[in-house]
């Protein structure tokens, strides 16, 4: 019998998460609770002895001078509604872990086998409420059906003794390894029925090329000798469908496509990643010529830039969208846990300096019905942005930079970026630390968690749809504390050389990282009986692909493999060795002796033809407002920085620890209240130095419903221009891009794939077009080619989405450069043209348009720009600067002004502008979105030498900083057109989301 | 002289190691060692070899049951591998031999929550205070400024004339007695030494977010009565140059950070009273 120790606050403490609980409940369900209390409950399946369950539950469990326990007792009162929430079997229970370390301490011995303690929370709740309103509160805010459980008891049955506790969640698996044959001689749609039923996402074609191969009389005949039989077994087939996956072969962006362009000219594309991401970075590499500064691009789990001659710089992100959509906090953490071990196991491996974090959601307001299995937008967001801080701060990494983008089409699919940087020395026991190899007879090494049930088929299910029928298995929960003690550990060991290889274990598992690394030598023999189980029963395939979190596989050399054994145990770190590599060709796998897989690498890694697909192109004409001419826009400024987009996100990154180790120098918040929104950051990562690294990103997946192709080019300049706002060289900088789209394949779920397509291709010309032209070499990426939702009946496909991150060096911090205004008597100026470019810009979008006039980015004489405007940011002679984006210069004079704390004085008479007389009126000199443009303000002192520096750019001094609280714009007829107080500008921008 | 020596211990889910390290050498320690628990469970370093300990940020054991409560736990139970003493053995031998400790945000909270403060006349095991959720419900990450007591017996303030402005990062930062009489003789004894004020250091405040997490009486960092032990919430390790502060580019300040004094006076303290 488990013993249960419940923990509550003492009378007079107050309950902060109670207390937030029952605001939530007002603000989300509409219903009044007069009070919610929380208890913490830890259910110890375990022998303990009275004296022992005494200690542990006065100790480490409570904290006597705040709360007090009860053991083996139910001790609620004072209550109308109990809600009792604990996980569901199999669920990574963080807490319940912690409290088994700490028993173990207390007793001095070591938990057997099927013991354990397992954690749920009791909420007591106060009120005037019916059952059913509970019931409410318990699915829609409480609890998450998915990966918990909860129970319901009202006071006057709890009063009689009649509550029934929640019962622990102890997996109860039968021990039974088995291993099935699965026989493809069959009908193809018998074919496509074991893919479906099997959630492997495999296509009849690829079930084809499957069943084809074990038809080979060779291979039945090698097959033969082992033991094997004609069919796949389980394992082998689990395996392929991990590796054929869209999300780990990317088969779209490999694809042959025939492209048809709106005037019906024909193109052949041999694989988009090819063509135009690794094209981009071979001619970018090819033109820097011996100042290439690339070191490892697309091979490695991240890409490595040259930081300086002692250090090597390492970036990746990654998505995680479809856990996050089932499990927004579960999916979230593992989301920025899972990314951080990409840089951790680039090259030798990587300390990480930083996140990044980007979200897209739909209006945490909406209030439309949604269909089946779609959590409220509000619900994804407060659990999102809780997943990303807890696994952001506990790892002890700063949050650096991001965004939040709104728009109610992520209603179907949430996007959650996350992107994590590192560096590491540029030689590590006398090598590049950006290569690694594997030698035959190296082992095959597992450190860090155990491997459960969870996330298995997460490489296969995010290749899908969202639907009603979304397996819960594939949903983890991250645990960062078995990650960090892992981290610790493996960087000692890095430096003490005891690993030749190292890689990450996330989608696919031991399948993927596995599979990956017998390419590297040429085969691997791998036992999976040796591999470490949370519980007991699982199948052999579900040990292979479990995508169970906090692991990474390494080689290690047998002469080390004590060294490195002894360390691990000493730190706390579970480390096994599960077979060795070889260089036999073959991916074989054993359970015990006997075999259960044995596929060639090539076929299992080169074995698939590359998808066929057709995009077609056509310019899509959207309604155009009509041009309006007011005599004050100052309302039109406000609602724009009201809206979601431009608002301030502060509440969320004020969660975010973005200053832990020491080295940041631009944060997220910047002037003279410490409230004003950065464009970039910039962070020292060697704190001995000044050099540092400069991180931005752009993103504008609004203009996709115009040309994808002016969406790309528009989010790679939105990223280098912040990231050279703040003073980021353009002479080192590297970009990734996180492609997410709506299926584009075209099928009966997707009629209008060949345009989705076409859509694809266009944004793919704009990355090699403008990454060539801006010298931005692309070093790493990532696609997400499912972000639809469809029950059959409703489809919502987010808008085509492209995050571009632009990561580079500054070479003294000491000259960045911030938003705010710095002081009265500055001059204003706006480098670059505008133009009547409103098309997919936010002040539309507040008026119900999407318009046809996106902005077009002029690559050349940007760039031009942008260097001049570097070298007065190295000359000192920059003020502030702030980019235009989101609501144009009306939204970054205001943001720069408030954000300061002076006024600034602007004449839109003075604004450089580009294209046809009449198009230039106020409100396109407002809130037009033309690229490339920067508000800069300079010393009066300086102004010559800033005009000097930039001579030859396009440039106009537009106004003042004042000593006055006002921002103040004069229109072209020399009239007043904005007139507001920055109080009030300040107010607009700082409230929507404030109490989120 | 002998040399100063400084330890931070790391692992288990501390995070600020490195720079607290930084820090300290910034501040002439002559040695700074960042030591793995792990390390000192195994008797490979000794905190006798030690004049500075430093437990500093993180989240050990992610909080899970409370923040620093299993560290608290570990440190008390845990033995020294081969040898009959307790970790805890280690760490009062280090305080009676009249060396310095500094806890920093999870580091305070761990001193705390083991007795190490306030620690009544020198009764270190015995837990009076805590640290606990933020009024507001919420992790936190923005710069406080501090009123320092000028009449606390801490040896890390020394020098401070009105306050100094620091980062807080903590969902766990509200401090908490467990009887009015505690608060009292903390204030008595002016055991105190940071209070959350206003912008001037002038006034301890409670309004948020001046004073971020609603601490009784504003306090933001403790000593005991030999000014020796110190914690607070804020993170003196983060603001050690100009380019640390949230407003460098728009105010003339010192080259040197808020934040290194404590580490100063602690090199100092050593250097001159300890062998």
């Amino acid at each position: 019998m488990a013993h249960r120790i419940e923990v509550s606050l003492k009378e007079l403490v107050r309950d902060a998460r109670g207390e937030r609980i029952r605001r939530e409940i007002e603000h989300f369900l509409h219903l009044s609770v007069t009070s919610v209390r929380t208890m913490d409950v830890y259910s110890i399946d375990a022998e303990l002895s009275a004296d022992e369950l005494e200690t542990v539950a006065s100790e480490p469990l409570c904290d006597r001078v705040i709360q007090k326990y009860s053991i083996d007792s139910p001790s609620a009162s004072d209550f109308d509604f109990l809600v009792e929430v604990g996980f569901r079997p199999g669920v990574t229970d963080n807490v319940g872990r912690t409290a088994r370390e700490a028993i173990e301490y207390v007793t001095g011995r070591r938990f057997g086998p099927g013991e354990g303690v397992y954690t749920s929370v009791q909420y007591l709740l106060k009120g005037d409420l019916e059952r059913s309103e509970v019931e409410k509160i318990a699915t829609g805010l409480l609890c998450n059906t998915l990966i918990q459980r909860y129970q319901i008891t009202d006071y006057a049955t709890f009063a009689a003794g009649g509550a029934k506790p929640l019962g622990i969640p102890k997996v109860a698996v039968e021990s039974r390894v088995e291993v099935r044959e699965i026989d493809l001689n069959v009908s193809d749609d018998v074919l496509m029925a074991i893919s479906r039923d099997g959630v492997l996402a495999l296509t009849l074609e690829e079930m084809k090329i499957i069943q084809g191969y074990y038809q080979r009389p060779d291979v039945v005949e090698q097959r033969k000798a082992l033991g094997l039989s004609g069919n796949p077994t389980d394992v082998e087939l689990e395996a392929l469908a991990q590796t054929w996956s869209e999300h780990c072969k990317h088969k779209i962006f490999s694809a042959h496509i025939e492209y048809l362009d709106e005037n019906g000219n024909s193109e052949e594309i041999r694989s988009l990643f090819k063509t135009f991401i690794q094209g981009a970075t071979k001619k970018v590499r090819e033109e820097l010529g011996e100042r290439d500064y690339c070191l490892s691009v697309f091979k490695d789990n991240a890409g490595v830039i040259r930081f300086n001659d002692d250090w090597s710089l390492v970036f990746k992100v990654e998505t995680h969208n479809s856990p996050s959509a089932l499990d927004p906090y579960g999916g979230a953490l593992t989301g920025i846990v899972g990314v951080n071990r990409d840089p951790f196991g680039t090259g030798k491996g990587a300390r990480l300096i930083f996140n990044t974090d980007v979200f897209c959601f739909a209006s945490p307001f909406y209030e439309k019905p949604l269909p089946a299995r779609l959590l409220h937008p509000r619900r994804i967001y407060e659990g999102v942005v809780e997943g990303v801080e807890h696994g952001g701060n506990k790892s002890g990494i700063p949050t650096v930079n991001g965004s939040l983008v709104f728009d109610d089409r992520f209603a179907g699919k949430p996007l959650v970026f996350c992107g994590t940087a590192g560096i590491m020395p540029a030689v590590i026991n006398g090598e590049p630390s950006h290569v690694k190899s594997i030698d035959p007879g190296d082992l095959i090494v597992m450190t860090g968690g155990r491997i459960g049930k969870d996330g298995i088929h997460g490489a296969t299910f995010s290749s899908e749809e969202l639907s009603e029928s979304s397996p819960v298995s594939a949903v983890q929960i991250g645990d960062p504390i078995t990650q960090k003690r892992m981290t610790d550990f493996l960087i000692r060991a890095r430096d003490k050389g005891l690993y030749n290889f190292i890689t990450d274990n996330g989608a696919g598992g031991l399948s993927s990282s596995v599979g990956e690394m017998s390419q590297v030598c040429g085969g691997c023999r791998l036992d999976l009986a040796k591999a470490p189980l949370k519980y007991s029963g699982l199948a052999p395939w579900e040990i292979l692909i479990s995508e169970a979190q906090e692991r990474m596989s390494l080689a290690v050399p047998p002469a080390k493999i004590d060294e490195f054994l002894s360390m691990a145990e000493k730190m706390g770190v579970e480390a096994t060795v599960l077979g060795e590599f070889t260089d036999s060709g073959f991916f074989h796998i054993l359970h015990g002796d006997r075999t259960v897989a044995y596929l060639p690498i090539h076929f299992l890694h080169e074995g698939l033809p590359p998808m066929r697909l057709r995009g077609v192109w056509e310019v899509k004409k959207h309604p155009e407002p009509r041009p309006v001419e007011k005599k004050d826009y100052t309302g039109d400024l406000l609602d724009l920085l009201s809206s979601l987009n431009v608002c301030s996100k502060e509440s969320v990154v004020r969660r975010y620890d973005h200053e832990v180790q020491g080295g940041s120098v631009v944060k997220p918040f910047t002037g003279v209240t410490n409230d004003g929104p950065s464009d970039a950051a910039v962070v020292r990562p060697v704190l001995e130095s000044f050099e540092g690294v400069v991180v931005s990103h752009g993103i504008c997946p609004r203009y996709s419903d115009i040309d994808t192709y002016h969406m790309m080019a528009n989010a790679i300049d939105e990223g280098l221009r912040g990231y050279v706002a703040v003073g980021g060289s353009p002479d080192l900088v590297a970009g990734l891009d996180n492609f997410c789209w709506c299926d584009p394949v075209q099928s009966d779920k997707t009629p209008d794939g060949e345009y989705k397509t076409a859509q694809l291709v266009r944004a793919n010309k704009a990355l090699f077009d403008y990454c060539v032209a801006f010298g931005i070499p692309l070093i790493s990426g990532k696609d997400s080619m499912k972000n639809d939702y469809f029950d059959g009946v409703t489809k919502i496909s987010i808008p085509p989405t492209v995050l571009f991150s632009v990561i580079g060096k500054m070479e003294d911090v000491r000259k960045a450069v911030t938003m705010d205004v710095k002081r009265p008597g500055d001059i204003v100026y706006l480098l670059g043209k505008t133009s009547f470019e409103l098309g997919g810009s936010e002040y539309y979008a507040a008026r119900g348009f999407t318009g046809n006039r996106v902005p077009r980015v002029d690559a050349a004489t940007s760039l031009k720009r942008y260097r001049a405007y570097h070298g007065a940011v190295d000359q000192g002679l920059v003020a502030s600067c702030h980019d235009l984006s989101d609501g144009g210069l009306a939204v970054a004079l205001a943001e720069a002004a408030f954000a300061g704390g002076f006024g600034i004085e602007a004449d839109l008479g003075r604004v450089l502008f580009a294209g046809v007389a009449c198009d230039r009126r106020d409100e396109v000199l407002l809130f037009s979105e033309s690229a490339s443009r920067l508000l800069v303000t300079v010393r009066p002192e300086d102004r010559e030498r800033f005009e000097e520096v930039m001579s030859g750019n396009c440039f106009s001094s537009i106004g003042v900083v004042t000593e006055a609280m006002t921002l103040t714009v004069t229109g072209l007829d020399g009239s007043v057109v904005i007139s507001g107080d920055l109080a009030t500008l300040k107010e607009a921008w700082q409230s929507p989301l404030r109490e989120l | 002289m002998a040399l100063a020596k400084a330890i931070v211990i790391t692992g288990n889910g501390t995070n600020c190691e490195m720079e607290a390290a930084h820090a300290c050498r910034l501040a002439g320690f002559d040695e700074v060692k960042i030591a793995h628990i792990s390390e000192i469970l195994y008797g490979e370093v000794r905190l006798d070899d030690f004049h500075f300990l430093n437990l500093t940020g993180g989240f050990l054991d992610g909080d899970d049951l409370g923040s620093a409560k299993a560290q608290a736990n570990r440190l008390k139970h845990a033995r020294i591998a081969g040898s009959n003493e307790h970790l805890v053995d280690q760490l009062l031998r280090f305080i009676a031999d009249g060396k310095l400790i500094l806890g920093v945000c999870n580091g305070f909270q761990l001193m705390v929550k083991m007795g190490l403060l306030p620690a009544f006349g020198g009764s270190y095991l015995d837990q009076v205070a805590t640290l606990t959720f933020n009024d507001c419900g919420r992790f936190q990450d923005r710069w406080v400024y501090l009123h320092c007591n000028p009449d606390s017996p801490a040896v890390f303030t020394r020098g401070i004339e009105k306050g100094i402005y620091l980062p807080i990062r903590h969902g766990e930062g509200k401090f908490y007695t467990d009887s009015p009489e505690v608060l009292e003789r903390i204030e008595n004894l002016n055991l105190s030494v940071l209070k959350y004020s206003d912008a001037a250091f002038s006034t301890p405040t409670m309004d948020f977010p001046l004073n971020p997490n609603g601490s009784l009486n504003a306090i933001a960092g403790l000593c005991d009565q030999t000014g020796r032990l110190m914690g607070l919430m804020p993170h003196p390790e983060a603001f050690v140059h100009r380019t640390n502060h949230p407003r460098w580019t728009r105010e003339e300040l010192p080259e040197e950070g808020d934040g290194l004094i404590l580490f100063r006076n602690a090199a100092e303290y050593v250097k001159r009273n300890l062998p």
